[in-house]
């Protein structure tokens, strides 16, 4: 062979086998009469582990109910989303056209949840959003078949303000990171604190994820308010219960938080946090038996004690499991589907919940304050709070 | 540089044909490939258009810049800026405006930054990225971290782009061009002055050549045409944010020149699409035991990045060229 | 702002410039005097934070975790360059952009396999675990003036090594002229492999040093690694004074930048950066 012809030949090849192995998995896929769900959460990267308790939970929750949805198959998909919004359309694409999934449960970055809705309102794919509270998921970009069963970036922190006032701090700081959901929690915050009375004196921000608090936190010193109220999450939550501690600031001025400020963190975060009180839909130390049996099967299943986030998934494959059941494993059903779900009360870990008509949870919010590594519950801070749904056409 | 005669003018035959072949194939793929992949491919295309961009820069004029992506993010905005939230804007008018916008802040952050040299360029054109970047990640303004959404494809009147394949080879059209384009620069006065700075700028300089006008010329085409990828970016996926200009899509787009091979814009174009297909292989690789080796996908891109600097330092092409039998590759 | 705020926030930009400064000096040596782009620092400092953080667990004193990581990570710093690094010392730049830039993907999944993705905390040793009251509501942590210390401890150490012993001396001879110190009979490849692998321990103790303060978590070393850059190119490549008065000017930019300035405040570190290339396009101290 003339090496002209061996070239021809061998880049034919390559080129052919490239095609080809985009196209193979297309022909692979057989008819088959099983649920396709696929997973849309950050495997790698700082929210990995939210991602992981997610997925767990949520096939925990199928398990537990023979492993079927609707007496169907389920036929397992995953999409590694890195938490970048910028990859966020490519990689729900990737579920939804080409693996063609029934069901896309996802994610936790609200950057990236904005991808998901976009694919998930272009194709009309039933989206389950087990954590990402981003607002205009179930308000200004609602749709029907887009459900979420975690809470509103800003339902958290609308039951803190009158927590605060109520415990005689009437003038605050506010402190978190300048993104969306730091502005929405900001939302929450600025309503209930004002509505019942309280003064923010000052509203502090920095960059997403700087966590180099000490010019800050030197400022809220010189502000001298009655107490501080902030949101942030994971390691630069534990950062900066730390910081504030070593700054002196603990004791002095009380600080308070969406509970994401102590989730997941308080073994970073140690004696530091003892003190802080919190507003959250949920909490480890929830005394009810339901909470205890999940606790401890989750713990049993995977050698993991759960969070937040273990619950939301777990609640997320109940929701699913009643959906299923109603139009009995015949997903195409669309509004059978919808209206079952929509009208589904949740017995989950964190209380009873329903939804709301934006299809954003009706819950509970409880008050917790760290004491010893754990966040115990005090009270119930709001109850049954819903999110206002301003803008969503649906409801 | 690590090639000399693969800045070629006349590619080796070896490298037309692979070239010829893989127009063949990207025309013919909407036809029995998916409607997901072919949205792949129309990436892969977008994409490629930015590495030739960037080999202009790097590959014939030889400056080496960390922060490219930030004039291929800023078309994608200011297509974002134009559109309204209700309906499609114009493509006649947006899409030579966004190009002329890339080019514009091209040729002022060019002015600043083509007067170092070496590793100070380098990290200067990251520097002034990272400020674009910084400018639109802190101001609600101009969309925040979280971006902005660009719901309408634009209107193209003669053809719809809404439909998938229609704007494939759109897309397609567009590639051919730039290639078309970028080849009959290097031949061209500017090109072989271009070349020349890349060589030994000193001597250029020696001979009356005013380098500074000519590598700003260089700065500003190549952001310009990085504006065009961008553009059709945040057309395709209705999608711009800030990470879009970040120091990583810029090594991206390095990464994509150097593992096609340089200076020729065939390696560029044909390392976009080996570097987005890799990452696509290696993204969906099954779990052997406990271990998912999809889940550490990392690893295996960056090891397969080792390897090729050190052992294919010419890139894919320059592979080709061997295998080829060219005596010189 | 009131001169106590002011002088506090004052402490503040030092203490970062002077962690700063840690980084980078290791980062100006290896471009100095090898001439190598090295993307992969801040890997390094991720790398040193975890060796710290899972040392400290293991041993229960940050004293040891911080000698066991320096010995640990210098050893890595040699193996890195006798495999890798010292074979592109003569090549592109670009080249060694795109081999660090694939060593940092390997990195962190490295990181990634061995510790896995959570975020952790490394206590501050109880020796240092108090405050010293500075107004009636703002303290300062100790442990954060021990950093301090000990960044300009090793800002002292470095400067005698390079200025006043011969080790130093070879080393400043060896950027100058590398052909001509080598036909003097001094062996240049065991001064790069001792510089780069000064310079990769410098990153990693830094990393187990801050670790107590900034926490561990997955793409620590990313966001470092621009501040190093920039902190490197303003000060001039190759100039351990530079790098320390740029660290420094950083570090009080961005401090009064977030207060005085927080919606420029993160564009203002560029902004200046690019004023001093405009004014000093070498950088301030260039060699």
């Amino acid at each position: 062979m003339t090496t002209r012809r061996l070239v021809l030949t061998r880049s034919a090849a390559v080129i052919g086998a490239a095609s080809t192995g985009l196209l193979l998995p297309e022909i692979a896929r057989a008819q088959s009469n099983k649920v396709r769900v696929g997973f849309m959460l950050p495997y790698t990267g700082t929210f990995a582990p939210l991602g992981v308790a997610i997925d767990n939970a949520f096939r925990m929750a199928l398990d537990e109910q023979g492993g079927k949805l609707g007496g169907r198959e389920i036929e397992w998909f995953k999409v590694d989303d890195e938490s970048e919004p910028s990859k966020g359309v490519e990689n729900a694409s990737r579920l939804v056209q080409r693996d063609k999934v029934d069901i896309l449960v996802g994610t936790v970055h609200s950057g990236v949840q904005m991808g998901i809705q976009k694919v998930a309102r272009d194709s009309g794919v039933l989206s389950l959003i087990p954590n990402a509270g981003v607002h205009a998921a179930t308000r200004a970009l609602c749709a029907p078949n887009v459900f979420r069963t975690s809470f509103t970036n800003s339902q958290p922190t609308r039951a803190l303000g009158k927590v605060m006032v109520d415990k005689g701090h009437k003038k605050a700081v506010w402190i978190t990171w300048k993104y969306a959901a730091g502005d929405e929690a900001f939302e929450g915050f600025k309503e209930s604190y004002t509505a019942a009375g309280g003064t923010i004196v000052k509203e502090l921000g920095l960059p997403f994820p700087n966590v180099e608090f000490q010019a800050l936190l030197t400022e809220i010193a010189a502000l001298k308010p009655d107490a501080v109220a902030c949101f942030f999450a994971g390691g630069g939550a534990a950062k900066f219960i730390k910081d504030y501690a070593a700054a002196g600031l603990k004791g002095k001025i009380p600080l308070y938080g969406s509970g994401f400020l102590t989730e997941g963190v308080l073994d970073a975060a140690g004696p530091a946090a003892d003190g802080i009180y919190t507003t959250l839909h949920y909490s480890d130390s929830l005394d009810t038996a339901r909470n205890k049996a999940f606790r401890l099967a989750y713990a049993k299943t995977f050698k993991l004690q759960p969070d937040v986030y273990a619950v939301q998934g777990y609640d997320t494959g109940l929701l699913m499991i009643q959906g299923a059941n109603a139009v009995k494993g015949d997903l195409s059903n669309k509004k059978a589907l919808y209206a079952a779900m929509e009208s589904a009360v949740v017995d989950s870990p964190r209380g009873k919940w329903s939804m709301s008509k934006q299809h954003n949870p009706v819950q509970d919010i409880y008050l917790r304050v760290v004491e010893n590594k754990e966040n115990k519950v005090v009270g119930v801070a709001a109850k049954a709070l819903a999110d206002a749904g301003t803008g969503c056409r649906m409801a | 540089m690590s090639t000399a005669r693969a800045h070629l003018e006349v590619l080796p035959r070896s490298i037309q044909l692979v070239l010829w072949l893989g127009l063949l194939a990207l025309l013919a793929f909407p036809w029995i490939g998916s409607d997901f992949y072919a949205q792949m491919v129309s990436r892969m295309m977008i994409l490629a258009i930015f590495a030739m961009s960037l080999d202009l820069l790097q590959g014939v004029t030889g400056l080496v810049s960390l922060g490219h992506a930030a004039y291929f993010g800023l078309a994608g905005y200011l297509l974002a800026f134009m559109t309204p939230p209700g309906e499609p804007v114009s493509l006649w008018w947006t899409l030579p405006l966004a190009v002329l916008g890339s080019g514009l802040a091209a040729a002022v952050i060019g002015f600043f930054v083509v007067r170092t040299q070496g590793i100070y360029f380098i990290m200067v054109t990251m520097a002034f990225a990272q400020m674009v970047f910084y400018l639109f990640f802190d101001n609600k303004v101009l969309g925040g971290s979280d971006g902005i959404y660009i719901n309408f494809k634009p209107d193209a009147v003669l053809f719809d782009l809404e439909n998938k394949q229609v704007f494939y080879y759109f897309t397609l059209a567009c590639l051919v061009g730039v290639y078309l384009f970028l080849r009959r620069l290097l031949w061209s006065p500017l090109g072989r002055a271009l070349n020349g700075i890349r060589i030994n700028e000193h001597r250029m300089r020696a001979m009356g050549y005013a380098t500074f006008g000519y590598k700003l010329t260089a700065f500003t085409v190549a952001g310009a045409i990085a504006g065009l990828a961008g553009y059709l970016w945040g057309a395709q996926t209705g999608y711009v944010n800030p990470e879009l200009m970040g120091f990583h899509m810029s090594a991206h787009a390095i990464m994509m020149v150097i593992l096609g091979g340089m200076g020729n814009f065939a390696g560029a174009l044909v390392g976009a699409f080996c570097f987005e297909y890799l990452l696509h292989l290696f993204k969906d690789l099954p779990t052997v035991g406990s271990f998912q080796m999809g889940k550490h996908w990392q690893l295996w891109m960056g090891s397969f990045i080792v390897l090729v600097v050190v052992w294919a330092p010419r890139g894919v092409l320059g592979l080709v060229q061997r295998l080829g039998g060219d005596r010189d590759a | 702002m009131d001169l106590a705020n002011f002088l506090i926030q004052l402490l503040n930009s030092v203490q970062y410039g002077l962690l700063l400064f840690m980084l980078a000096a290791g980062l100006t040596l290896i471009f100095g005097i090898m001439g190598v782009v090295n993307l992969a620092h801040g890997s390094f400092y991720m790398l040193g934070a975890y060796l710290g953080y899972a040392f400290c667990a293991a041993w229960g004193s940050l004293t040891l975790a911080i000698a066991g990581g320096a010995a640990l990570s210098v050893l890595f710093g040699l193996l890195l360059e006798r495999l890798l690094f010292r074979h592109f010392y003569h090549r592109d730049h670009l080249d060694q952009v795109l081999l660090t830039f694939g060593l940092i993907y390997i990195f962190e999944e490295m990181r990634s396999i061995l510790w896995g993705d959570d975020v952790h905390g490394v206590p501050v040793p109880a020796a240092l675990e108090w405050s010293i009251p500075l107004t009636e509501n703002l303290s300062y942590p100790a442990y954060r003036l021990f950093m301090s210390g000990v960044c300009l401890l090793l800002a002292a150490g470095l400067y005698l090594l390079i200025s006043k012993t011969r080790l130093g001396m070879k080393i400043r001879a060896g950027a100058f002229n590398r052909d001509m110190t080598e036909s003097l009979g001094i062996n240049i490849q065991l001064i790069h492999a001792i510089v780069f692998a000064m310079g990769v321990g410098l990153a990693a103790v830094a990393g187990i040093v801050a670790a107590p303060v900034s926490s561990v978590y997955p793409n620590m070393g990313s966001q470092v690694l621009i501040m190093c850059f920039v902190v490197v190119v303003i000060g001039g490549i190759g100039s351990i004074r530079g790098a320390l008065i740029a660290a420094l000017l950083v570090g009080l930019v961005d401090t009064f930048g977030k207060v005085l300035l927080p919606q420029v405040a993160s564009m203002l570190v560029y902004v200046l950066m690019a004023l001093v290339l405009l004014w000093k396009p070498q950088g301030l101290f260039k060699q």
